[in-house]
């Protein structure tokens, strides 16, 4: 068609998606596509690689079909194509190539063009059950002195949900106003949000993100640890010090675990001696990253690392001061304080199996030396 | 136990060889013959299996055209997957072997009847992909039903095919009236067929600019705002895009639609919420800012926006981009969101750049403090970029704010104290600006700046540092010994150094004449004789002349005082912004330019263009963002220390003698600062030689069409000679003057005859008259008078007739004039009453002038105050005329125009349509501002004028027509 111009590159992994434009888009648009050709595959195959594509290149081929057509997207809903086109297992190409089957439907999927088309009729469970997972990263800038620059939460709302029928699901808040903005799975009546601040929806099958939600750097977002760091790099000689500490600051009572830091060291850092007093460290040559697993925090006995830092010498001093990268896991807990107060199921009479669970991660969580 | 394992193990190498990857791996010769075979086997299974291994090899780009027949004869299969296999065959083969596709034809139009809608659609839409023309007349039956299909999911396809296929035959679409039927697809019931009608119409309709396939009406608008609740979110982004393309009737539908778009803001999908982004931002402009409403969707805009930060890098980046747009058209929006600006260290430096470009726009009083804290933060990253990027910053916003101005200055030092040389120099090029910005405010700290004069390398901020020494000389003890170290590798520099070292010793040379006479002379002699460069060589005469001619004079002209820079740079010029905030979410978005600009042949563009306001006026903003109005395309305001050398001369080194009138006079001012130079100056050099300085004037090209009356008397005579000449051969031609009329016939002058005409010449209105006595006597006593009249013309003195008038003589006469006389409004407004007295009678007369003779020479506007002063008149002055029959290019308009004191002020081409934008100012001080849009090969032109009096407007555009057909 003549006047292609090469538009997007998505990764994931080490694939890149490419996609071609004739005229004027939003990049946006074929973006979120991409991502949802990937994860399409993901959800297809398991992972999204290249001997993946090329073990099922038949179906790639057919998914990309009823994905896209002429530039339009069609079936993007992984319930949807999931029933025009099945995905492999080993029995099924076992048993397709013994008898002859196929892997694709022959009936038009019933979600395609329904008012729901997230979720297929006459789905069947003998265990009725609904599971949310409430998780919170906290994206923050913590300045040398500790004052925190900046900080926000997003958060999302992950479900797991496997009931059958047509359940209509009403999830409340205890204190929904925290929430800035929010974005929902299609299925999410927003009328209702703006009313009553309930999430009322018909569930799609299996997985899928409820919603995802932004606390903003207006409301105070709680820090959990502080860190005590003091990074220098002397003048005279070759060698620099460190010393970093770390202890608890608002957890809730929780328990913080899954601690680690990463510190980028300027390229003149040639080697580090330093003395854990819990976890390890290991300094990585080439890309200069001090990694420190940590694991659980004690706050009897805080965990601290110290020693020296051993320079390139000859080479002026480093100009920049690295920072320090932090994750950590806090499970039972929604730092934003957000909490779940309650699930109510309608038109159907089964009683399904509830549950809900709360993790605050650190996501882009920077403190700066 | 055992037995299971094995049973598990020959499971896995069954599973393995069932994957598709084998396919791949058939190389050997005489494959194709292997596939051939199998292909054309009885078993199905096996059929299949060979289809998969074509589709494979075409996959990898292996041709498999010769197995054509053979694939196609698979087929008429009731096997779904196999037919869907074929289907993809075809569709990339088809085009090369076009007379065996049509062996597929009659399938197609079978499948198209088939029971089962998934393989109706599937016929009809893998018919469009089939791009050769005897199938596409098959296939425009078959799509014609299954546009009616009883099957929503078979109509959605077809809406699509619709699209397709006029993509290959736009004429047949036409004639076979699927148009229509797809315009009636958008009452569809089913939202999904609703939205992928509205998709298929509006890619149709980006090839057809002008066909008016989307007529949208309130009705389909409704229809439109109904589905896009029921659709997916690939449809809602069709019907928002859509929606954007709407222009509302009134304020009241604006704010209902905006109200039902709103929900889209909370939608997961980054593209949807852009696009609605797109169609509140268009669609707030008709609402009354006093609208409660108004403020309730300032508030809700920001949220989704903040959030959109949030996702991967590369979404990041799209929404910093629309953001960028956002904030410059309305920065009320993320006012308190500062902080989700703050750069992260592991952001992608793309990301990084642009979220410090967003931080700057954001700065005010309120939050500067943290601004400057974070970004002296950046100022000690690693990424030398960034870093760069960070220190300019903090000049931006000490000249942004200016409570903050102090501060900024003092982290400045603080930054050049680290002694990073790359965090020295952008620094000094800051302070640099800082300094224009603020005179004589933090002179105290050149004495740091100075002490890092040898680590310098980068010509920039090496020519910052030495019009820094040359600026304050007379603070600086050894400005001298500074300037003469520079001086010594004076070739090796680059010429931005070259130009400011020249200028810095010759202030030096002014401000303490004494001691530096011989740094000046050498560096003159430097300039003028061993350089090639002539810019270099031309400032280099120039102040040789001047110095020696009229030391006071230089003084005057190269130490006046310089105009304070501008606080805001780098915005995107109004229309151009008005433009891409309707293109929100594209592409044009993220480059900042329209779609025009870079998407290849593109068939036609409409220019899009926010809808009006209604209700209160865009005056009543607040201050902010009145001060994002004062727009331009390009950097301006800072010193320009690159590129525009010539622009850097007359800004920085001249200034307008203080006696020319109000600062708008710069520029004009400025040239005839230059003429003066080169007048006197290449006298002295020629030997005195009159006639030589008047030519050699001209000869450099500089001089304006016409010079202030106060200026030209000693050269006009010789300048309108050349001026004379010129016009033929493409010098900036004189004013438009029209040819003389008669304007008092001999039987009403009882045999005086007196025909006439007006002209500007030399910057000098006057009358320009013939008078002819066509009676029997002698005619002597002439006098003039003028009525009252619109712009208080009146005579600047006696007409000189002295000899007495014999019968059948002729007279010309000059009349100057000037517009110091009692003002009456007239109708025409540019009607003259004029009463000429002789010995026999007084006669009485009326006469038109052309507008353009009031225009004076310095109605150049500075590109700011046009910008803003076009956004402060109010759109109902506007008016627009057409000029018929033109048939010059814009430059050559341009050229005549400014030869009448219409000067052109910005020129911007938007495909191939020319946009000059252009100032006049009248005698009285009413400034009239005009866009004047020229498109090759059309001979009409548009003018529109804007003025706070709108009433000049016809007259101003009968000599826009005069002038440009003269």
């Amino acid at each position: 068609m003549g006047e292609h111009r090469r538009r997007s590159a998505q990764t994931t992994g080490k694939l890149f998606f490419l996609s071609v434009v004739q005229t004027e888009v939003p990049p946006l648009f074929v973006v979120e596509f991409l991502h949802r050709v990937a994860d399409t595959f993901q959800d297809y195959f398991g992972e999204c690689s290249e001997t993946v594509i090329k073990d099922n290149v038949v179906i790639v081929y057919e998914l990309l079909e009823e994905m896209l057509d002429n530039g339009f997207p069609l079936a993007t809903e992984s319930n949807v194509l999931m029933e025009m086109i099945r995905p492999p297992t080993i029995l099924r190409s076992v048993v397709n190539t013994l008898t002859g089957g196929s892997n694709v439907g022959e009936k038009l999927p019933t979600g395609q063009l329904s008012i729901i088309p997230w979720r297929r009729a006459g789905v069947k469970y003998t265990n009725n059950e609904a599971y949310f997972d409430v998780i919170e990263e906290i994206d923050a800038i913590v300045d040398k002195s500790g004052t925190t620059v900046f900080a926000e939460i997003q958060g999302v709302v992950e479900a797991c949900v496997k009931l059958s029928g047509m359940p209509d699901l009403t999830l409340s808040f205890m204190n929904p106003r925290l929430l800035d903005d929010v974005s929902f799975h299609p299925c999410v009546r927003f009328k209702r949000w703006e009313a009553d601040r309930v999430l009322s929806f018909i569930p799609p099958d299996g997985n899928f993100r409820l919603m995802s939600y932004h606390v903003s750097s207006q409301n105070l977002v709680a820090i959990p640890v502080y860190v005590k760091q003091n990074i220098s790099f002397l003048e005279t000689g070759s060698c620099g010090r460190l010393e970093i500490t770390i202890g608890p600051k608002q957890t809730m009572g929780k328990t913080v675990e899954a601690l680690m830091v990463t510190i980028h060291m300027p390229k003149s850092v040639l080697s580090v001696n330093l003395t854990a007093t819990q976890g390890s460290y290991t300094y990585d040559l080439t890309t200069k990253a001090l990694i420190w697993t940590i694991g659980k925090l004690n706050p009897q006995k805080l965990p601290n690392l110290r020693g020296s830092l051993s320079m390139q010498s000859g080479v002026p001093k480093p100009e920049e001061n690295p920072s320090i990268n932090l994750d950590l896991k806090i499970q039972q807990l929604a730092i934003s304080g957000l909490k779940v107060s309650r699930l109510d199921m309608y038109g159907e009479k089964y009683k399904p199996f509830k549950g809900v669970k709360y993790l605050t991660k650190a996501g882009k969580f920077q403190v700066r030396t | 136990m055992q037995e299971w394992a094995n049973q598990l193990c020959e499971n896995r190498q069954f599973g393995s060889k069932m994957t598709d990857s084998k396919y791949f791996t058939t190389t050997k010769k005489g494959e194709i013959f292997e596939l051939k075979a199998e292909l054309n086997s009885d078993k199905k299974e096996k059929k299949k299996e060979a289809v998969k291994k074509v589709i494979a090899s075409m996959t990898v780009g292996k041709d498999v055209s010769a197995l054509f027949p053979d694939v196609v004869n698979c087929m008429q299969t009731d096997n779904l997957e196999l037919k869907k296999l074929v289907y993809l065959y075809l569709m990339n083969y088809a085009k090369s072997q076009p007379d065996m596709a049509i062996m597929a034809v009659n399938t197609f139009v079978k499948d198209c009847e088939d029971p089962n809608p998934l393989i109706r659609a599937l016929a009809v839409r893998t018919m469009g992909c089939i791009r050769v023309d005897k199938i596409t007349e098959y296939l425009c039956e078959p799509l014609r039903k299954c546009l009616k299909d009883e099957d929503p999911y078979v109509r959605k396809t077809a809406a699509v095919c619709v699209a397709k296929l006029h993509d290959i035959n736009a004429q047949l679409v036409e004639d076979q009236g699927f148009l229509d039927t797809l315009k009636d697809l958008i009452s569809d019931s089913n939202p999904m067929v609703v939205a992928n009608a509205v998709a298929a119409l509006s890619e149709i309709a980006e090839s057809h600019p002008n066909s008016n396939l989307m007529d949208l009406n309130p009705q389909t608008i409704n229809k439109l705002l109904t589905a896009l609740n029921e659709c997916t979110e690939w449809g809602q982004i069709f019907i928002l895009d859509c929606l954007a393309n709407y222009t509302p009737r009134d304020d009241r539908e604006s704010q209902s639609i905006c109200e039902r778009v709103t929900p889209r803001l909370s939608h997961a999908n980054s593209a949807v919420v852009l696009s609605a982004v797109k169609v509140l931002m268009k669609f707030m402009e008709m609402l009354p800012k006093d609208l409660d409403y108004y403020g309730t969707l300032l508030k809700k805009l920001a949220p989704p926006l903040v959030t959109l930060l949030s996702a991967e890098p590369e979404l990041q980046y799209v929404a910093l981009r629309n953001i960028n747009l956002i904030v410059q058209r309305r920065p009320e929006i993320l006012k308190h969101e500062m902080k989700v600006f703050f750069v992260k260290y592991n952001d992608p430096i793309y990301v990084k750049l642009e979220k410090l470009d967003i931080m700057i726009r954001l700065a005010s009083q309120a939050n500067i403090a943290q601004v400057l804290a974070e970004l002296k933060e950046y100022a000690t990253e690693v990424d030398v970029d960034f870093v760069r990027k960070a220190v300019r910053a903090i000049g931006r916003c000490a000249i942004k704010v200016e409570q903050s101005a102090e501060r900024c200055v003092s982290t400045l030092l603080d930054l050049i104290q680290t002694k990073v040389n790359y965090v020295v120099q952008e620094a000094i090029v800051v302070i640099k600006d800082i300094f224009r910005k603020y005179p004589n405010k933090y002179e105290s700290v050149i004495a740091t700046l100075c002490e890092n004069l040898d680590s310098l390398d980068e010509p920039e901020a090496r020519a910052a540092m030495i019009w820094i020494v040359g600026e304050y000389a007379e603070r600086i003890d050894n400005a001298d010994e500074l300037l003469e170290s520079f001086l010594e590798g004076f070739h090796d520099e680059s010429t931005q150094v070259q130009l400011q070292l020249l200028t810095a010793i010759v202030k030096l040379f002014l401000k303490k004449p004494t001691e530096t006479q011989e740094l000046v002379q050498q560096v003159l002699s430097l300039a003028t004789q061993d350089s090639d460069n002539p810019d270099l060589r031309d400032r280099g005469y120039i102040y040789w002349r001047l110095l020696s001619t009229d030391p006071v004079a230089a003084k005057e002209v190269v130490l006046a005082e310089k105009p304070l820079i501008s606080e805001e740079t780098d915005l995107i010029e109004p229309t151009l912004l008005e433009e891409l905030i309707c293109h929100i979410g594209t592409l044009a978005s993220v480059y900042h330019k329209p779609p025009s600009a870079f998407v290849e042949g593109s068939r036609g563009v409409q220019h899009k263009r926010l809808p009006g306001s209604a209700g209160s006026g865009e005056s009543v903003e607040s201050p902010d963002t009145s001060s994002a109005a004062g727009i331009s395309d390009a950097p301006p305001a800072v010193i320009p220390s690159q590129g525009d050398l010539l622009g850097d001369l007359l800004n920085l080194d001249v200034t307008p003698p203080a006696t020319t009138g109000p600062p708008p006079a710069a520029n004009s001012g400025v040239q005839m600062g230059a003429m003066d130079l080169l007048g006197g100056g290449l006298d002295s050099l020629l030997g005195g030689d009159l006639g030589g300085s008047s030519a050699m004037g001209a000869g450099f090209g500089a001089a304006p069409a016409a010079m202030p009356a106060s200026f030209s008397a000693p050269v006009s005579g010789g300048l309108d000679d050349l001026f004379d000449l010129g016009g033929g051969v493409g010098m900036p031609m004189g004013a438009f003057s029209p040819p003389k009329t008669v304007w008092l016939p001999a039987m009403k002058g009882k045999g005086l005859e007196i025909s006439g005409t007006f002209a500007r010449r030399a910057g000098v209105f006057q009358m320009e008259l013939t008078l002819m006595n066509k009676a029997m006597s002698v005619m002597t006593d002439f006098a003039i008078q003028f009525n009252r009249n619109s712009f208080g013309i009146a005579p600047a003195g006696p007409l000189q007739v002295l000899t007495p008038l014999s019968p059948n003589q002729t007279i010309e006469v000059t009349l100057p004039l000037n517009t110091v006389g009692p003002v009456m409004k007239m109708d025409p407004l540019n009607n003259l009453q004029v009463a000429v007295k002789n010995n026999i009678d007084v006669f009485y007369f009326s006469c038109q002038y052309p507008i353009s003779m009031l225009f004076v020479e310095d109605g150049k506007m500075e590109r700011q105050v046009f910008l803003a002063t076009w956004k402060d008149i109010p759109n109902d002055n506007e008016s627009q005329f057409q000029i018929k029959d033109c048939h010059l290019s814009s430059d050559a308009a341009s050229n005549k125009l400014q030869g009448s004191n219409i000067f052109t002020i910005a020129k911007r081409t938007v495909d191939g349509q020319d946009m000059l934008y252009q100032s006049m100012k009248l005698t009285n001080g009413i400034w009239v501002l005009a866009e004047l849009r020229l498109q090759a090969g059309n001979p009409n032109y548009t003018v529109s004028l804007k003025c706070r009096a709108p009433e000049v407007s016809q007259c101003v555009f009968q000599s826009y027509e005069a002038v440009l057909k003269n």
